[in-house]
């Protein structure tokens, strides 16, 4: 199957491809997997139930990468998708998921992607999702991902989850379970606009000994957008953990962020930094200083700022 | 040639009443020169730095910068046309690595002069030309980073706000020379150093002394200069107390 200019365009912007990528890979258009195939030591299949997705990368793999973008080009479409995803025992694996919806009508489309994540014991995970919207009718481009994340005892994930342009309403849910010495770096970087609405609910149990968990949240949220941040850090055993939420709020933007550590253990160790703010004033009497105009000043720091 | 005709300029303090911080500042810099700006803390030469780069509007006066008037231009317009500030107290910025800025500062430049202008205040361009301009550098590194933007940029009018401080003493014996030797005689250049540094004073042109929002002296290191340190051993001698004065106008 050819993919159209279209769908090139929304899969460079999803995944960072210009082309089809070589290796283990599924794209999924309009409901239906368009180009599917598996490498030798990362399988891409059908689920059990057909409802979405099975991925598996064996035990010991290295440096492999597997991408699995979504695009919604067709008015209207809602669907709901389940997707699996085993990182076997000492792999070092990529996933790189992401989803864009192209709706240029009055109704609404919407992708819900349900993810389950398992990092066997000793492997190493990077997974990177960007959403993006598209159109210029009123139409809703809606996402809500839902992830659930296991990293078993040694194990290491690092997710990068990015919200650019576009998406009008997105409701985003990720629960983690860390076990004895596993890691996870959470990094999501949202900018809203207009009328769009954000919300991000993370909860993540540091369940074994040694167990760290870090959660870095850069928002900015423009004209009459809103966004809710919450974050959970429950630690159950001798662990560490940090969220940090940071956000630049201009117009007429409101943002609220709820950071919340709970221990149950005295060697827990677990703190939360959060900060809300309009642009520095400084930061940008210096750029224009050096000869920018106020808004190219303002983009430079907004672009550093969700780097 | 920059003037600055009779610069006035306040703030509304806490109460919402007028506080004058610049009182009457009448001056000239001329291509080719470099300033010594001195005077006690508070006196009001950041501001003056300030309101040259368009930072603080003056409440009254005008400035020229080659007889044409520029006291109505934004800062950026500012800046196009040749003025350049390195901030006493430089901000931080997320997400922007040094390299970044140095190459907003100055879009031409090529990499061999990025790197040596962080080499002339005294840092390793390997090892900084990455790191990011927010936190995790100190004052220092933060303090030469800012000069390194400026020496780059290399405008008309560049304005060092006291490159001395939280600057190790090898690199800012180093700097200072470099500012010396580059604006020195150089006919299409002007400095002007706001600084304490009893090395660099004596070496300069000519030297302004600020103080209570006013120029209480100014004129060449041999005017000024022996006027200063009579005043500041007045001052370690307990002798005088008040307001510096120095009675050259
Ligand atoms: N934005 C401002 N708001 C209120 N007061 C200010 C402001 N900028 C400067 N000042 C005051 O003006 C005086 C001169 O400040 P400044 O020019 O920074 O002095 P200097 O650089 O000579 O140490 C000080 O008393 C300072 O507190
Ligand atoms: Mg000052």
């Amino acid at each position: 199957m050819q993919l159209s200019k279209l769908d090139m365009d929304l899969l460079e912007a999803v995944a960072d491809l210009k082309k089809v990528p070589q290796g283990a890979l599924n794209i999924r258009l309009n409901g239906v997997p368009v180009m599917r195939h598996s490498s030798p030591n990362i399988s891409v299949g059908p689920n059990q139930d057909g409802s979405g997705l099975l991925v598996e990368i064996k035990p010991g793999t290295k440096n492999e990468t597997v991408h699995v973008p979504v695009m919604l080009t067709q008015a209207g479409l809602q669907e709901k998708v389940y997707n699996t995803f085993v990182v076997g025992e000492n792999a070092d694996a990529t996933i790189v998921a992401g989803c864009g919806i192209h709706n240029d009508s009055h109704v609404e489309s919407r992708h819900d992607g349900i993810h389950e994540i398992i990092v066997r014991a000793g492997a190493r995970l990077r997974y990177a999702e960007k959403h993006y919207g598209e159109g210029n009718k009123t139409g809703k481009r809606v996402l809500n991902p839902t992830t659930v994340v296991t990293v078993e005892e040694g194990a290491s994930a690092e997710m990068e989850m990015v919200q650019m342009k576009g998406v009008n309403d997105t409701l985003r849910s990720t629960v983690a379970h860390i076990h004895a010495r596993g890691s996870l770096k959470i990094i999501e970087r949202l900018l809203t606009q207009e009328d769009q609405k954000a919300e991000s609910d993370i909860t993540i149990y540091l369940e074994g000994p040694g167990a760290s968990a870090q959660v870095l949240s850069r928002a900015v949220a423009q004209g009459d957008s809103y966004q809710l941040f919450k974050a959970a850090l429950i630690g159950r055993d001798a662990c560490q953990g940090h969220v940090e939420c940071d956000a630049i709020l201009m117009d007429n933007a409101r943002i609220r962020s709820v950071p919340e550590i709970q221990a149950e253990d005295a060697e827990a160790v677990l703190t939360h930094e959060a900060a809300i703010g309009k642009i520095a004033g400084e930061q940008l009497i210096k750029l224009m200083s050096l000869g920018l105009g106020e808004s190219e000043a303002i983009d430079t720091i907004l672009e550093g700022f969700l780097r | 040639m920059l003037k600055l005709e009779n610069i006035q300029m306040q703030v509304d303090d806490d109460s919402g009443e007028k506080f004058e911080i610049l009182k009457r500042i009448d001056c000239q810099f001329e291509k080719g020169k470099v300033y010594a700006v001195t005077g006690p803390n508070g006196g009001g030469k950041s501001s003056i730095a300030k309101v040259i780069m368009g930072i603080y509007k003056q409440s009254q006066g005008h400035l020229y910068l080659d007889g044409e008037e520029i006291s109505d231009l934004s800062i950026s317009e500012r800046a196009n046309r040749g003025i350049g500030y390195a901030f006493q107290q430089p901000p931080r910025f997320k997400g922007l690595t040094i390299q970044n800025v140095l190459t907003i500062a100055a879009p031409n430049a090529d990499l061999i002069k990025v790197r040596t202008s962080l080499r002339d205040v005294g840092l390793c361009p390997e090892d900084y030309l990455d790191r990011d301009l927010g936190a995790g550098l100190s004052g220092g590194e933060i303090k030469g980073i800012e000069m390194a933007q400026l020496l780059l940029r290399n405008p008309v009018i560049s304005i060092f706000d006291e490159p001395e401080a939280g600057v190790d003493l090898w690199t800012i014996q180093k700097l200072l020379k470099l500012i010396l030797s580059t604006y020195k005689g150089n006919p299409n250049k002007t400095a002007i150093v706001i600084t304490h540094n009893e090395n660099v004073i004596p070496v300069c042109d000519e030297i302004l002394v600020i103080a209570g929002g006013m120029i209480d002296a100014k004129g060449t290191p041999e005017q000024v200069w022996k006027l200063i340190k009579d005043d500041i051993e007045c001052k370690v001698r307990n002798q005088c107390q008040g307001e510096i004065s120095y009675a050259i106008k």
